[in-house]
């Protein structure tokens, strides 16, 4: 009796996510009447605009993730080593974007750095993407930080840093060749996790008027019926694929841990 | 641990480390003070301030007019909605999974999927669910023409309270999926071994010892779920455009186009947000460290 309703509450979870994914790839192949084809895809690939918003939002969020490793990785492993009191604090401060949607810090930008502030990012092309960039950042703190976070846990970077000091290694190479070797896999969860995040941000991207993915995706659902389907079973795929990396790196990982 | 590397240095420096290790944490804190604290202190000062920058409560008093209130309430009830559905049903899943005698494969194939589906928000997620549940959505013609059942007949459109929540329920069951399983799987065998000693039945052991221990996961993953569905900007907008008024879209309409007619009834209505969002938090990480005493 327990199984059969164990096995009823699961079916039923089953169904529920699965006939979302089933209706729009279904519904993404039948842009030609009457058969299936790949026509939705075919347009989709070949819109220019798709390309140039895809090119933007991958550079995007390839850009979010390496400022946001440079920002996190130093200050995580320096809190850790010499300023551990305020280890409470600086978590508490990355769960705040969880805490404030993503709309309210957009629209905070735009008064605070639009054209006639002190530091007018608004005002040019560069400055925008700019602070686009930090407000990827900036979503993606909680994720990063408590993934680099975690990962320094696992290391004794005391010893370590003791360890290079005393072989005379200045800070720089101890971050680059000590530290972020160590943290790589969790450096790279939380990479992943940040590229799935950015790549179909609408939010942030629409607010400040960049030509990203997610307002395309947007735009093109408002005015087409076909390819929007497409453009979904292939955000499902790539998010899909970036949290699959995750758990085949963190994998890695704990294969390679075991023998020591 | 940390006095043992400076230890190591002339004592007659020491007086002069002390403000670089403060230096360490100054990117981090610029940043964050530059893109997350002054933002959002410019939004909650912004609430109370007159265009010209005196001190009002006029901004806040706005927020009480029948438009902006219905669109607080229909977001209220949405996220209310959404959230209590997604965590009976995630409840109900995860507790299949982990207390109902399922094969023990399942577990991880589920974990791996309420992952990847608690980041299938926004844009996308909203396609999806128009391809299935629209006017000629999968289910909806197999429902008409095979079943004999006329969603749309029967009041049901995508683009409304019950086809939002139901969407929102995409991302809200696997969030309650990730969050309780650690929890049910905190849940003891002893515990019930110690209640079926002193001669409890099933549903004793439940409603005495395995409820009172869940209730404060799952009041706080309750609390964490509003938030999440009353902050979800993309799903509402790529679902239904601009045609249903709740809080996120007509923020946003304020913001691209000032449709209340004063910038600073943005500000309150943004700070409003904050504040619903802020308390639904501060309840979650209060009752997720009362559960995590049974946690160890």
């Amino acid at each position: 009796m327990k199984k059969f309703w164990a096995w009823g509450a699961l079916i039923f979870g089953l169904l529920y996510f699965i006939l979302p994914l089933v209706g729009m790839t279904n519904f993404s192949l039948k842009m030609r009447r009457g058969v299936y084809s790949l026509d939705a895809y075919a347009v989709v690939l070949g819109d220019p605009r798709f390309q140039e918003t895809f090119t933007y939002s991958i550079l995007m969020a390839l850009s979010t993730i390496v400022f946001g490793v440079l920002l996190v990785v130093p200050t995580a492993y320096w809190v850790r080593l010499k300023l551990p009191g305020l280890r409470p604090y600086i978590e508490f401060i990355t769960l705040l974007p969880l805490v404030i949607p993503a709309i309210v810090i957009v629209f905070g930008y735009i008064r605070l750095y639009n054209t006639s502030s002190w530091l007018p990012l608004t005002g040019t092309t560069t400055g925008t993407n700019i602070l686009l960039m930090f407000g990827y950042s900036t979503l993606a703190l909680p994720y990063m930080y408590r993934s680099v976070d975690t990962g320094l846990r696992s290391i004794d970077i005391a010893t370590l840093t003791e360890a290079a000091q005393s072989l005379g290694a200045g800070w720089t190479t101890i971050l680059a060749k000590i530290i972020l070797p160590n943290v790589l896999v969790a450096v790279l969860s939380g990479a992943f996790l940040t590229f799935a995040i950015v790549i179909g941000e609408f939010t942030m991207a629409a607010l400040l008027n960049r030509p990203a993915f997610g307002p395309y995706m947007q735009l093109l659902g408002a005015n087409r019926a076909y390819e929007p389907a497409a453009l979904a079973v292939m955000s499902f795929a790539l998010t899909w694929g970036c949290l699959g990396l995750i758990q085949l790196v963190s994998r890695f990982q704990k294969g390679a841990q075991s023998p020591a | 641990m940390s006095s043992d590397s400076s230890a190591a240095r002339p004592p007659a420096r020491e007086p002069f480390r002390l403000p670089l290790h403060w230096l360490g944490a100054a990117p981090f804190a610029i940043f964050v003070l530059l893109f997350l604290i002054m933002p959002t202190m410019r939004i909650v000062v912004g609430a109370f301030q007159t265009p010209d920058g005196s001190f009002t409560l006029d901004n806040i008093r706005g927020l009480f007019t029948t438009s902006i209130l219905s669109a607080y309430w229909i977001s209220i009830k949405i996220s209310i909605a959404s959230a209590l559905l997604g965590c009976l049903i995630g409840f109900a899943v995860a507790a299949a999974a982990v207390l109902g005698g399922l094969p023990k494969w399942i577990r991880g194939p589920l974990l791996t999927f309420s992952g990847v589906a608690s980041n299938f928000a926004g844009v996308p997620l909203a396609f999806a669910f128009l391809a299935t549940l629209g006017p000629v959505g999968l289910l909806t013609v197999f429902l008409k023409t095979q079943v004999g059942i006329d969603l749309r007949a029967l009041g049901f459109n995508i683009l409304s309270f019950w086809g939002l929540t139901v969407t929102y329920l995409f991302f809200q069951i696997p969030l309650m999926i990730l969050i309780i399983t650690p929890a049910l799987d905190g849940l003891k065998r002893e515990w019930r071994e110690a209640a079926q000693i002193l001669g409890a039945t099933n549903a004793q052991y439940w409603r005495m010892v395995a409820f009172p221990i869940l209730l404060p996961s799952f009041l706080g993953t309750l609390a964490l779920l509003f938030a999440n569905a009353f902050g979800a900007v993309a799903t509402a907008i790529a679902l239904t455009g601009s045609s249903l008024n709740i809080v996120p879209i007509l923020l946003f309409a304020q913001i691209r186009g000032d449709v209340l007619g004063n910038p600073h009834l943005g500000y309150a209505l943004a700070f409003g947000m904050i504040v619903v969002t802020g308390i639904a938090n501060t309840i979650y990480i209060w009752l997720r460290a009362r559960s995590e005493r049974w946690l160890k």
